[in-house]
């Protein structure tokens, strides 16, 4: 489909030997644009590599902190990894449950416009996720963080104390979900939709039930894209910034503890709160930072680009 | 032989009773009933209990289901009744988000809101004319700089494209779709630190940012919009001798031209309540500045942000103008998304 | 093993939403014989097979009247799990549609693991072989049992759908054009093999092929549409010898000779 219309127009001008003016020019545009982009990607990782140098090759107690970049940034990747990982553990499940429903479960003239409405929850920004986190999801869980700490407690997760506010990694865990939900089921609600009719005939005629033809066919038809679009949710969750700067309550503690007031902070979420007053070596030590997300978020999204591809390519 | 007989002998009939209709229906409004009552009674959260209510109501369906019509049967109810909460589950924040921020937004979205700034305001009063008028200014200038790269690019990438190039770009522009927007706004510090210095701070900067964040979601949507367009409406032009370039101007382009639109309107829609590159690279500013050349610039996403965040010594004014903000961003993104799929609608089916 | 099984259909009208498809249709399906229904594209000829296993009903909007009794049990009432009968009443596809991600050994196993779980091993295996001996596949598969079903040539996953149909040893064997799609060597393999299932089952066959029923067939039924836009009817059904050499209606005689369709 793609490359049909371009080979219609090569087939015009065998070997590219002759072309109009207009059109070398227009070419040259397009081309330019696409290249402006891969340079604009190749920018920002320069860009960062350049602020965040001095950061990096300053001596350590000259870094805030005074204990040098890496115990700077530790703690904040594994407080960026533990909120991101239960945002995942809540929203796959969660995605996967969505899109069966939109594409198998819901009447047929209802899908899309039911689709609509997931795809509404990433069009909320994040700043409101974050009032709404602190305002009224964070309250509402005091309860259910109570209820964690008094009997759960043995887990370390829920050692607690728990918190009075609500400001905790769970809860921005959970707001995290909510976020990453609507971008997993853009994914797997596509691919799911496309399972060939001929495999879903197939397993009823067999004599399946519902559930079992989905566990026969759009199952496995779709387990590189839930794969793939769980790992995109993963990177969005990794760098999402203002939700958590806004929720949690943080003292910079590496814990698990998921309840209490005192929690690990974020890359994301430490460069918004201490961007805006810092100066100097402080500045390169945010951005270098903020170059270990980048780098970390490259990685997850190309890994989950490459599955998706693959999964494209095998269905075709 | 007689051993691996399957069917003759364990033939299930093709009657069998099975759960009145309204039976797993009544089972879960009976429990989730049972879960608001008891809600109201206790200290524990509502949601908590409606959840637990699910689960619970899987389980007694499940139960009755298998006792009655078998385990594949009620495996089969169960999965239904958990693929539904599911959806409804997913939705409740949403109408929960969407109620909140109408409901406290409202008390400070009046006229002064709209036509007042925030310069010299303690305590009540003032607006967030400077922030909206910034919003516009930055999203403005973004979206002035992403449409025609992300267009040309799209056009590059669906009309001339070949080989490594169109796949590398194909692959990074959907890799750039993942880039935290706080690293879009490092990057933007990072450019003009370089050459203004330290401490920098403009409205352009912003722009900057969100164009880093917007360009691949335009590329991506205008190639989709391109790939729809029948190639029978490309020959039928070369085979006037158009050439391509007018061909894709005069024909491609128009005819996809609302898809196009609704697709920059989505970008559009996506960036305009970014906070975090906002925050480190506009600066947070008062007083109405609608030159992104020139200093600080005010923004909703960043006005709400510090309203919120950094509050008075009487700090409900503050707070009430956070969530009118949240709300005035609300209107915007919402308006836009509606927009677009109505504009799609209307002038984008004909060319499927 | 012999659980072949007459289905006696009555006054059956089939809808798609407001589109009247298959009006009033009237026959008895004999059991260890082979049915074909004939007719040009479009008559309904497919939708009828389809609603033998309340297949039908998947489409969006798809109504059904009459009744369609297989062994004494009228398929379309109300207490009736359609789950149960797709279980009895077999189906093979126009397209082989073997699942994708399956071995071939699983492919086979495919339904009986759906009815009876924890069927041992050995008696699974005799299962599949039995029935890919049933399709005539056992011999060019046997060795490779653990390879994807996608990799055999078009004949061969046809052949596979079969046996995967037959392992749940279905009272009925529905096939919509399986040969549509094949090349002529593997349509005679495939025609081979429906005269010897009829010995274990009762089989029902739509084809374009008029060949083909002549060869494969015992009874053979006509479908017609008046004209464009009305219903498909049963217009003929008969002996298949009698339908081709001396039908009792000028349309069928016109369609069979060719002169028509």
């Amino acid at each position: 489909m793609a490359s049909s219309s371009s080979d219609a127009a090569g087939a015009g001008r065998p070997g590219g030997s002759f072309r109009r003016p207009g059109d070398r020019v227009f070419s040259g545009l397009a081309t330019g644009a696409g290249v402006t982009i891969l340079a604009l990607l190749a920018g920002v990782a320069i860009f960062l590599m350049i602020e965040a140098w001095p950061a990096i090759t300053a001596p350590a107690e000259d870094i805030p902190g005074g204990e040098g970049l890496w115990h700077l940034i530790a703690p904040l990747a594994f407080g960026t990894v533990l909120g991101s990982l239960i945002a995942i553990l809540l929203a796959v499940p969660m995605a996967i449950g969505v899109s069966l429903y939109i594409t198998h479960f819901a009447p047929r003239r209802l899908s899309q416009t039911l689709g609509y409405i997931i795809d509404l929850l990433a069009a909320v920004p994040s700043i409101v996720y974050g009032l709404w986190g602190i305002a009224v999801l964070g309250p509402a869980a005091v309860g259910m963080h109570r209820w964690l700490a008094g009997n759960l407690g043995f887990i370390p997760f829920f050692e607690g104390p728990a918190s009075a506010t609500g400001r905790t990694m769970l809860v921005v865990g959970v707001v995290l979900g909510v976020m990453i939900l609507p971008i997993i089921t853009a994914v797997t609600r596509e691919v799911f939709s496309q399972t060939p009719r001929a495999q879903i005939e197939a397993a009823l005629a067999l004599g399946a039930t519902r559930w079992e033809m989905i566990r026969m066919t759009v199952l496995p038809f779709g387990k590189s894209a839930v794969i793939g679009g769980s790992m995109l949710g993963l990177g969005r969750a990794l760098g999402e910034t203002m939700a958590v700067t806004i929720i949690l309550s943080v003292s910079g503690a590496v814990t698990l503890n998921l309840i209490s007031s005192g929690n690990p902070s974020t890359i994301a979420a430490n460069i918004a709160l201490n961007f805006p007053e810092s100066s100097g070596l402080a500045v390169n030590a945010l951005i270098a930072s903020g170059l270990a997300l980048f780098a970390i978020t490259l990685v997850v999204n190309m890994a989950a680009r490459a599955v998706i591809y693959r999964s494209e390519q095998a269905l075709r | 032989m007689s051993t691996a007989s399957v069917a003759s002998s364990a033939r299930a009939p093709i009657t069998h009773d099975s759960l009145p209709a309204w039976g797993p229906w009544a089972v879960v409004g009976g429990v989730l009933l049972a879960a608001v009552a008891l809600g109201s009674a206790t200290e524990v959260a509502l949601g908590v209990l409606l959840l637990l209510g699910v689960v619970l109501s899987v389980g007694v369906v499940y139960v009755w289901s298998r006792a009655v019509e078998g385990s594949r049967r009620a495996k089969d109810r169960s999965v239904t009744i958990a693929v539904t909460a599911s959806f409804l589950l997913a939705i409740a924040p949403l109408v929960s988000v969407l109620y909140t921020v109408l409901s406290r937004g409202l008390a400070r979205f009046d006229a002064p809101f709209f036509t007042e700034t925030a310069r010299n305001v303690v305590g009540e009063g003032g607006g967030a004319s400077h922030a909206i008028v910034g919003t516009l200014v930055i999203t403005g200038v973004a979206t002035l700089a992403s449409v025609p790269i992300g267009i040309m690019a799209a056009i590059y990438l669906h009309e001339y494209g070949s080989g490594r190039l169109k796949k590398a770009l194909t692959f990074f522009v959907d890799v750039m779709t993942g880039i935290p927007s706080i690293v879009a706004g490092l990057f933007a510090v990072a450019l003009f630190v370089l050459f203004f210095g330290p401490g920098i701070r403009l409205g352009v900067m912003g722009a900057v940012a969100l164009s880093v964040l917007m360009i691949p979601i335009v590329v991506r949507s205008t190639e989709e919009m391109l790939k729809i367009v029948p190639d029978g409406l490309r020959e039928a032009s070369y085979a006037l001798g158009v050439p391509k370039w007018r061909t894709i101007v005069k024909v491609v382009l128009p005819t996809a031209l609302a898809g196009i639109i609704t697709g920059v309107m989505v970008a559009v829609a996506r960036v305009i309540g970014e906070t975090a590159p906002l925050l480190i690279t506009t600066g947070v500013f008062s007083s109405m500045n609608s030159n992104p050349f020139d200093g600080r610039m005010s923004n909703l996403p960043v006005f709400a942000f510090n309203q919120y965040k950094f509050p008075g010594a009487i700090p409900e004014p503050y707070i009430d103008r956070a969530w009118a903000a949240a709300l005035t961003l609300i209107v915007i993104v919402m308006t836009l998304s509606l927009a677009a799929r109505l504009i799609y609608r209307r002038f984008g089916t004909d060319i499927r | 093993m012999s659980s072949a099984k007459s289905v006696e259909v009555s006054d059956l009208d089939l809808y798609y939403g407001s589109f009247h498809a298959v009006q009033n249709v009237n026959m008895t399906i004999q059991p260890n014989k082979v049915t074909a229904l004939i007719g040009s594209s479009g008559c309904g000829k497919s939708t009828f097979l389809r609603s033998l296993n309340r297949m039908h009903e998947l489409v969006h909007g798809a109504r059904v009247e009459g009744s369609v009794i297989l062994e004494g049990q009228d398929i379309y009432a109300p207490d009736v799990d359609p789950v149960a009968v797709r279980s009895q009443v077999g189906m093979v596809f126009q397209q082989p549609n073997p699942f994708p991600t399956m071995s071939i050994y699983e492919n086979v196993a495919a339904g009986l693991r759906l009815n009876s779980r924890r069927m041992k091993k050995p008696a699974m295996d005799e299962i599949v072989e039995r029935s890919l001996r049933g399709a005539n596949l056992w011999e060019e598969v046997k060795n490779r049992l653990e390879r994807a079903g996608s990799g055999l040539s078009g004949g061969q996953q046809q052949r596979l759908c079969i046996a995967r149909a037959i392992a749940v040893e279905p009272e009925v064997l529905l096939m919509d054009e399986p040969c549509s799609a094949l090349d002529p060597v593997a349509t005679l393999a495939i025609e081979e093999l429906i005269r010897e299932l009829k010995v274990n089952y009762t089989i029902v066959i739509v084809t374009h092929n008029m060949q083909q029923a002549s060869r494969a067939s015992d009874i053979t039924g006509f479908f017609n549409l008046e004209e464009s836009g009305k219903p498909g009817r049963l217009v003929e059904i008969d002996e298949t010898e009698t339908i081709f050499s001396n039908p009792a209606n000028k349309a069928t005689e016109d369609y069979v000779t060719g002169r028509f369709g």
